[in-house]
Formats: structure tokens, C-alpha cells, sequence
């Protein structure tokens, strides 16, 4: 409709539809950059062999290496290599890539790291496009201000093919931050906030974008660690309006714009952002004044709560009784000062410089407690030289932590990072489902704060206690 | 892609809301290239205990699931990883169709690229079911709905999405068609400006 106020999602959906959705059909929906991994892809090649096709844009594609491989380091200090059946991913990966003249950041390149922390930082990623990968956690790339969502594999066959995916434009959802939140709060706890108060599902069909006061105070990093979580609300993407701080956190990566085309293309991002009076579909109010740091105590990322609050108590909900069971809890108490077995810091929700700088800062000085495993995994090869540079991996190590590769590691377990039956973790990842980071074990989400407060005291903490 | 235009079944009820597909495929059977054999990794926590013996208290390990391709499970079935896995293990397992009050939106997408049948019904069309575990039941996909016992109770799909389960065709073939407007398209938009 002329003369509506647009929203960004609007900006970003009309500029490109190759065709438009009709009653019948879906819209074609153009790829500006497609980004695959080695577990999601190896079917959808399969399938272009078997119909004899071709990538349609080999350039557009980018594939990385993340989620299957080790993170531990051989005798040599190197990156242990993959084994068995995940030698066999990782080899088909190569194959595919070679094969089909896709670029592949693969084990010991430079670039390589988590599929969701390269795209932003090589300046793949930017405002305006359109970005998918085979991969839910996709949203990530939403903070710059571009269209991401998660694909099944079918679909990265069909990007891979075509460039194009068929799709009906997502209903909008307006989740506003208002005011200063308190210190010691941080961006993992405005989201885990925000699923808990709207559940799992609450987002489904819908594109949030993240607005107000709040999100516009906070770094790039933070607005990644928001939107990567919003498949957990069941949305389809998360967005955040570029502006300033999208354009510093942009201006010369290694793949951004250069000179006079730099200035073009801010020229052009400034209009993407959604106009002063737009309607969204369905808007949600928060107060960041209000908010506690988060952490989650039972099977769902929408099971969160205050981390000095007491276990919920199920009321008669079948869910919630089934989740206190599993993670071997009762209502009533807190979590807080519950003994925890290991820590995680790490995944594409919490593993760049900024995460691994807030865990150094309370684990600077400090030690691991006894009897706890604290695995701090970068997100990728620049976070790691990085924060190698400014010492971090020597606070985490003198603390008694473990410093490893970059991957996805026990984010999802599918390497041999896992936690054993039965364990509890508190983990800066994104998801606490039953057996998520190894069978049987037991997950508690929360930011990097609360999960290197965590490993120093050896219980679920409240890390204020030790940041003044 | 087969052609499907009605599955009659028995059902399997698991009611469990928010299942998500780590649950349905856990990740550790992911590490693969190929789309068979995930049938055997359908559940896998919860059928078999930590010696990989069978639970007999999981339904899917009754004797009454034998046979059955309709599961009915609780809201915001197919949440979290968006891998086409889960699908491929509920039809490596016998399963053409889920019922439930709500899916999540890429389980949804990927069920219908595969034809399993995401069947979304109302509340006390859930219940009924959820109470009467093995109701014969029959999704007619032309018609778009669900019959069982004296109840029949349309549900929506997408008429392209019907279009392609009734004719056996894939969003690919589709897409390929498209080949003009996708030129067109990219002629005018310019390519990546990015160099690798």
C-alpha cells in the first residue's frame, strides 16, 4: 500500500521478490548470501547431483566448518581432526565445495569459526540483505539490520540451485526495550526475559524486530546475541534498524564496502530502518529498568526466570512437571548455590570477544572451583586470535579453564564435548533441551557473566556478587 | 516426490508439548551425508534407556504403535533446530502425518517438502484424540481434512503445498520453472559485491 509507514522487514522483503505471492503461491524470494556448514548441506548436494545441477551462484554461497568438529587440541597443539563418520562430513563438505566452486573456510583458514560469528565479522553480513543457512540459529545475522532465517536442507538444495526460495512473508512482531537496564544485566538476559514472559512458541510465523531505547544503547555483539535467540521465541528471524552503531561496527571488515562504495551503501542502508509510525502485526513491551540476570531451570528456553528466584511450581502442568523431573529439580527452591558439574562458554550465542571479555572479567584472578570442567570456546579464529592478543586465553587458563578451538562444540554435543547423564552445566548457549549437550545431561542457560560466576563458586551464582 | 491423497491409519499419541527436534533426531545421529537409515535415531532418548535397550513405557515401543503413520502430539511440535533430519526420522519411523494444535514454522516448511502432512486441528479436536490413543483416523489431502469415529474437521495447508502432496511434485521443479524471472531479477539487481 503507497504512503503506509514501512517497516525494515517490508523494505527488505519487497526489494526482493523476484515474484510476488498470490493466493496459490508462495513469493520468490531472492538470497543475497547463503551460508552452509558440513551437517546441513551434504543431502542438498546429493540432490543437485542427482538432478544434474549446478550452484546457480557459486559466489553467493559460503561454507564454513563448525558444528561436527573437535574443539580439543592434539599432542602437537593443533586442532585434533575429525574422526569416523564426522571425518567423513567434513571430507564431504571439501568434496562438495570443490566440486561445485563454493568458497570453504575450513579447518586451520583464518576465517573460519561458528557459521553465525564469521558472517558479521568478515562483513559478509550486512543491512539490507538476505541471508539463510541451514541452520536455526540464522536470526543471528537479524542485529545488522538484514532478513536471516533458518532453511532445512531441502531448501539449501533449492538456494544452491536457484538462489531463490519460495516463501510467504512472515507476520511483524515489535519487542521494545525500554530505559537502562540495571548493571550486571546483559543482552542473553533481555532475551531469555523475553521468551519466558512470551514462551517458545510465541513468536511463530512472526519476524521480531528488536526496537526501543534499550537495543539502540547496545553494541552490535549484544544485538547478535539477542537476535540469534529468537528462533526460540519460535520466530522466524529477529531484525534490529541499522544505524550508527551497525555502520562503526561494519566500516573495514576484510569484506565490507570500500571508499566511494562504502559510501554508497550507507547512503542506501539509512533507508532501510522501519518509519515512524509503521504498524506491527503484534508489539510486546518490556521494561529493561526491571530486568535481573536470567537463567533458565528447566527443559525449554522459555523456562527462565530471575537467577535468585525459586523454581516455579508446575501448578499441574504436564510440560513442567516433566521438565523438574528431567532436570532433577523441585519447585519452591532456588537454583541459586545448586552444585554444577561443568560450565560452558561458547556457541553462536555468546562466543565473541565482547562474551569472552565479560567471562575474563570475572574469572580474572579467580579459579575454576574444584570438581567443575570450564570449557571457554571461541566463536571463531579471528575471536580467538583476538582475544589471544589482549591475554584472555591466559585468565582463562591461569583460572583453570580450558581454552579451545573454535566451533560449535558443546553448544549441540555432536563432538566429543558433551556432558555426561545426569551432570548439570550452566552454559551460555541457547538451548536447555533434554539432552542438547550430551545425553542425559542437564542444562542451565544463562549469559557469560552468571556462567564464569558459576564456575568460580562450583554452584549456579549470581555473578553481581563478584563483579563490584 | 510420491503423490498422496489419503493416509488411513491408527494413531500414536505422545503428548508432550514443545517437543522440539532434538528430541525427535538428537544431534549425534546427524553425522551423516545421506537422508536413510535416521528412522533408527527417531526418539532415541526416549526409547531406549542408556544400554540402548528398549523403555517399554515409551509408546512408540508398544506393541499398539506397530503399523502407525499418524502421530499426535502436543503445541509447537518441531521446535528448535531447524534440521530436516527430524522429518526424515519421523518417515524413516513409518510416520506420513503429525497432528497437533500448532508446529513450528521450519518443521512445518520441512514435513511439507518431504510429504509428511502437518496436520494443525482445534483444541477439542486434539483432545479427543490425545484420549483415544490407536482412533483410526483419515486425512484426506484433497479435501483438506481429518475424519474420525463421527468427526471430520478440516485443517489448513497451503494450497500450493496441497497442490504439490497431490501431484508428487517438489518446490525445486518450481523454482527451476522460474528460471526467466530469476534472470531477470539478477540482471537488474547486479551481483554479490563481495569478493572471495
Amino acid at each position: 500500500m503507497e504512503g503506509r509507514p514501512r517497516t525494515l522487514l517490508d523494505n527488505i522483503w519487497d526489494t526482493h521478490l523476484v515474484s510476488p505471492e498470490t493466493a496459490e503461491t508462495p513469493g520468490v524470494l531472492y538470497v543475497d548470501l547463503h551460508l552452509i556448514h558440513e551437517v546441513t548441506s551434504p543431502q542438498a548436494f546429493e540432490e543437485l547431483r542427482r538432478r544434474g545441477l549446478k550452484v546457480r551462484q557459486p559466489g553467493r554461497t559460503v561454507a564454513t566448518m563448525d558444528h561436527a568438529i573437535p574443539t580439543r587440541t592434539g599432542p602437537d597443539g593443533r586442532r585434533a581432526a575429525p574422526e569416523g563418520a564426522a571425518a567423513d562430513q567434513v571430507g564431504a563438505l571439501e568434496r562438495n565445495c570443490r566440486e561445485f566452486g563454493v568458497p570453504l573456510f575450513a579447518m586451520g583458514d583464518a576465517r573460519q569459526g561458528i557459521v553465525h560469528v564469521i558472517g558479521p565479522e568478515l562483513g559478509l553480513t550486512r543491512p539490507g540483505l538476505t541471508v539463510v543457512c541451514g541452520d536455526s540459529h540464522t536470526s543471528t545475522h537479524g542485529a545488522l539490520g538484514a532478513l536471516a532465517f533458518g532453511i532445512g536442507t531441502s531448501e539449501v538444495g533449492h538456494v544452491l540451485a536457484t538462489q531463490c526460495l519460495l516463501q510467504r512473508k512472515p507476520k511483524s512482531f515489535a519487542a521494545e526495550f525500554e530505559g537502562t537496564p540495571p548493571a550486571g544485566v546483559t543482552a542473553k538476559d533481555f532475551i531469555l526475559a523475553l521468551i519466558a514472559r512470551i514462551g517458545t512458541g510465541g513468536a511463530t510465523g512472526h519476524a521480531l524486530e528488536y526496537r526501543g531505547s534499550a537495543i539502540g544503547a547496545l553494541t552490535m555483539e549484544e544485538r547478535m546475541t539477542i537476535c540469534n535467540m529468537s528462533i526460540e521465541a519460535g520466530a522466524r528471524a529477529g531484525l534490529v534498524g541499522p544505524d550508527d552503531t551497525t555502520y562503526d561496527y561494519l566500516a573495514g571488515r576484510e569484506l565490507s564496502p570500500k571508499g566511494a562504495e562504502w559510501d554508497r551503501a550507507v547512503e542506501r542502508w539509512r533507508t532501510l530502518p522501519t518509519a515512524e509510525g509503521a504498524a506491527f502485526d503484534r508489539v510486546e513491551t518490556i521494561d529493561a529498568t526491571a530486568l535481573e540476570p536470567m537463567i533458565t531451570w528447566g527443559t525449554s528456553p522459555g523456562m527462565g526466570m530471575p537467577v535468585r528466584a525459586a523454581v516455579p511450581d508446575p501448578d499441574g502442568d504436564a510440560s513442567h512437571e516433566k521438565a523438574l523431573a528431567y532436570m532433577g529439580l523441585e519447585p519452591g527452591k532456588p537454583l541459586l548455590g545448586r552444585k554444577i558439574d561443568v560450565v560452558f562458554i561458547g556457541s553462536c550465542t555468546n562466543s565473541r570477544i565482547s562474551d569472552l571479555r565479560d567471562a575474563a572479567r570475572v574469572l580474572r584472578g579467580r579459579k575454576v572451583a574444584d570438581g567443575v570442567l570450564a570449557l571457554v570456546v571461541p566463536g571463531s579464529e579471528k575471536v580467538k586470535k583476538e582475544a589471544e592478543a589482549e591475554g584472555l586465553d591466559e585468565v582463562f587458563r591461569a583460572a583453570g579453564a580450558q581454552w579451545r578451538e573454535p566451533g560449535c562444540s558443546m553448544c549441540l554435543a555432536m563432538n566429543d564435548d558433551r556432558l555426561k547423564p545426569g551432570q548439570y552445566a550452566v552454559s551460555t548457549s541457547n538451548r536447555n533441551f533434554e539432552g542438547r549437550q550430551g545425553k542425559g545431561g542437564r542444562t542451565f542457560l544463562a549469559s557469560p557473566f552468571t556462567a564464569a560466576a558459576s564456575a568460580v563458586k562450583g554452584t549456579v551464582a549470581d555473578a553481581r556478587e563478584l563483579l563490584s | 516426490m510420491n503423490t498422496l491423497r489419503e493416509i488411513r491409519s491408527h494413531t500414536v499419541v505422545l503428548p508432550v508439548e514443545n517437543v522440539d527436534t532434538d528430541q525427535i533426531i538428537p544431534a549425534r545421529f546427524l553425522i551423516t551425508t545421506s537422508r536413510d537409515g535416521l528412522g533408527d535415531g527417531l526418539f532415541a532418548d526416549w526409547r531406549y534407556d542408556a544400554e540402548g535397550r528398549p523403555r517399554p513405557d515409551f509408546v512408540l515401543n508398544r506393541d499398539s504403535a506397530r503399523g502407525a503413520r499418524v502421530l499426535v502430539a502436543g503445541r509447537n511440535f518441531g521446535c528448535g533446530s531447524s534440521r530436516e533430519h527430524a522429518v526424515w526420522a519421523l518417515q524413516g519411523g513409518g510416520f506420513q502425518a503429525v497432528v497437533s494444535t500448532e508446529f513450528a514454522d521450519i518443521f512445518r516448511g520441512n514435513a511439507l517438502k518431504n510429504g509428511l502432512v502437518p496436520v494443525v486441528v482445534d483444541d477439542s479436536t486434539h483432545a479427543r484424540l490425545v484420549e483415544s490413543p490407536g482412533t483410526e483416523v483419515t486425512i484426506d489431502i484433497d479435501a483438506r481434512a481429518i475424519a474420525f469415529g463421527s468427526r471430520r474437521t478440516a485443517f489448513p495447508l497451503e494450497p500450493f503445498a496441497r497442490y504439490c502432496l497431490l501431484n508428487g511434485l517438489d518446490e525445486l521443479a518450481f523454482l527451476l520453472e522460474r528460471e526467466q524471472d530469476i534472470a531477470a531479477f539478477e540482471e537488474a539487481s547486479g551481483p554479490a559485491t563481495w569478493k572471495l
